[in-house]
């Protein structure tokens, strides 16, 4: 069962409902519901996440049920479900990622960062985890930061800590 | 130097701009399309060129173009699978960074032979880069008449979309790529009807890779025909090989079909041999989802002839002692790596992504998982590797997309294999733990083993 959490309810603003009205033209008339995947995006974008009153508000502008938007939250990885850091780092734990130490990077971000994978910084700064194939086997261990999706390359220890530390100078 | 049609001027300073992708010849073959061929002859000139699909299946293009059913008055789509995320394959993602303009430039030529007014890129939602600069690179091929109303005044209209994925590996098999681009779940479709009887909207529609719609390029500016020439047999023409793992050099090769593998590993203009001077143990040719293979397996065909990187070659034996072409990932095992964790990591991977809609999928690959974890922690019984074997075989072939069958390979020739590595972890729990089974019993040849200089 999907568990909702206690959450204070959004408004979505009318720059983002402008958004929403450009990418519905996208589709044929009648086929909006293929907008369906890209508006939760730009909601994610909006609020680091995607609440429950914002799928609720979605489901209105497609003129579809709210439980449509639900089955398709759920079921994809990229949506938020739940609060995260303001950097949500997200490193690919897959095969090849793994043969040049991806696990190692988990782990040390682990120790680092203080937090379990999926919990967030008493600071609100940062959570993470690791996630299955980003497409970038050959220069692993790979990482990408939400919702922007930077990406970080060929990481090290090292290079982890630098980038830690200079998205707390940034913020 | 082996001839390259996709990665010419790849390190051409500012390619990834519609000036400077002009200035190097780019959209000339909107231009010969749209101004002096028919649909029809271009689907023809994709047939001559023997180009097969390179998102993995390898069907050919030209037949698959061919098959698109024609009803007046109803829309038809061209959808470009952009969905790239089976591990050891990150070509397109390559190609859509540098040369977004090839593959807009494919997309047109493709549409019109197709007769598609709008068609759609779906890329996988993790790419927002390469998302953000198709996007870019559309609106200037608009803004200089390539895109939009009357394309170069012949009357013909397109235009172009990226839609974003959400993260699910299911969504680069074509049916469940078109139920997400109409907003749903990616679960794949049953087929028939396959997507060119009724695709996205219930409309004919062609699915094609990112890297078989930028092959289209060259083949109409030099014809079919010279395309025909490159390559080996059925395999025509160059390919994009995604290499990874412990290589010297990884990254993204251009070869023509037919290279020897060792010349792909092992020559420095292409991977520069194995990271580290340490010895080859294994590869994946062709993404995660196909049989790995031992080191001589990968050199060499059963009768001892080199293995060469075709479709043909690569398959050669079966799955016995071959493996697949699929979609080009190519991921390298030094003498260190464990094959038991590898397979494990591999299990998670298709368990995390099977849509769940299969009960063999959906319990199988858990199941599977569960296994691999429990041998490879140590905790394994000399029944569980025949239960694997018996697992993988109870869902390969047995589920509506080849998913199913994706992650049942590599447990199978793992097995297949490595079979005595997985008992050596049964038989010595604690050892495994902190030691690897190296590659004694894999038969490296052993000029294949670099000498490592004495200091």
């Amino acid at each position: 069962m999907l568990k909702v959490e206690e959450q204070t309810p959004v408004t979505l603003s009318a720059e983002l409902l402008a958004k929403f009205d450009e990418v519905k033209s996208r589709y044929p008339e009648g086929k909006q519901k293929s907008a369906l995947l890209p508006l939760l995006h730009l909601v994610q974008a909006e609020y680091l996440w995607v609440p429950t009153s914002a799928m609720d508000q979605v489901a209105a502008y497609l003129n579809i049920q709210p439980i449509e938007v639900y089955e398709v939250a759920t079921f994809y990885t990229m949506y938020f479900l739940k609060p995260q850091g303001k950097y949500a780092l997200e490193v690919c734990r897959t095969g090849p990622c793994c043969l040049v130490g991806a696990e190692k990077i988990l782990d040390h971000l682990e120790n680092k960062l203080g937090v379990k994978e999926g919990e967030v910084t008493a600071d609100g700064l940062f959570s993470f985890r690791g996630v299955e194939c980003l497409a970038a086997c050959g220069y692993g261990p790979v990482l990408q930061i939400s919702p922007e999706y930077t990406f970080y390359e060929n990481l090290t220890t090292e290079s982890v800590d630098k980038l830690i530390e200079d998205l707390k100078n940034k913020s | 130097m082996s001839r390259k049609l996709l990665l010419e001027h790849i390190n051409v300073p500012g390619i990834n701009t519609l000036e400077v992708y002009r200035q190097k010849g780019g959209y000339r073959a909107v231009e010969k399309a749209l101004k002096t061929l028919t649909p029809e002859e271009i689907v023809e000139e994709v047939k001559k060129s023997g180009l097969r699909g390179r998102g993995g299946a390898g069907f050919p293009t030209g037949m698959k173009w061919s098959f698109l059913a024609k009803p007046e008055g109803v829309a038809r789509y061209l959808v470009c699978n952009a969905d790239e995320s089976e591990p050891g394959t990150f070509k397109d993602r390559y190609l859509m960074t540098y040369i977004p303009h090839a593959l807009i430039e494919g997309m047109i030529v493709s549409s019109f032979a197709l007769g598609a007014k709008v068609s759609y890129i779906y890329v996988r939602g993790e790419m927002m880069p390469q998302i953000r600069i198709l996007e870019r690179a559309i609106a200037e091929a608009k803004a200089a008449g390539w895109l939009g109303k009357n394309i170069l005044g012949t009357g013909y209209d397109l235009e172009l979309y990226v839609q974003p994925g959400g993260g699910a590996y299911i969504c680069g098999e074509e049916t469940a790529l078109l139920e997400s681009l109409e907003g749903k779940r990616g679960n794949p479709r049953i087929k028939p009807p396959f997507p060119a009887i009724a695709g996205l909207y219930g409309c004919p529609t062609v699915v094609n890779n990112v890297e078989s719609i930028a092959a289209v390029v060259p083949i109409i500016n030099d014809g079919g025909e010279e395309y025909a020439k490159i390559g080996i047999g059925r395999s025509t023409g160059t390919k994009l090989i995604s290499a990874s793992g412990n290589l010297v050099k990884p990254g993204v090769y251009e070869i023509e079909l037919g290279l020897p593998v060792e010349e792909f590993i092992y020559s420095d203009e292409y991977c520069g041999g194995i990271a580290n001077g340490k010895r080859l143990k294994a590869t994946v040719a062709g993404g995660s989802s196909v049989p790995v293979l031992p080191a001589n397996l990968t050199l060499k065909l059963a009768n001892g002839e080199p293995r060469l990187m075709s479709y043909e070659s690569l398959s050669e034996g079966g799955f016995a002692t071959g493996t697949m072409l699929g979609s080009g990932g190519f991921i390298a095992f030094d003498e260190d790596q464990c094959i038991v964790r590898n397979t494990w990591n591999f299990s998670r991977f298709y368990h995390h992504e099977s849509c769940g809609q299969c009960s063999p999928c959906r319990e199988g690959t858990g199941w599977m998982e569960k296994i691999l974890h429990k041998i490879e922690h140590g905790h394994g019984s000399m029944e569980d590797v025949d239960l694997l074997w018996d697992v993988q075989r109870k869902i390969e072939g047995n589920t509506i997309c080849p998913l199913g069958d994706a992650a049942a390979w590599p447990v199978a020739s793992a097995i297949r294999h490595f079979r005595d590595e997985f008992e050596w972890h049964i038989k010595e729990p604690v050892k495994s733990q902190t030691q690897n089974y190296g590659i004694a019993n894999y038969a490296v040849p052993i000029e294949k083993a670099p000498v490592v200089e004495e200091k």
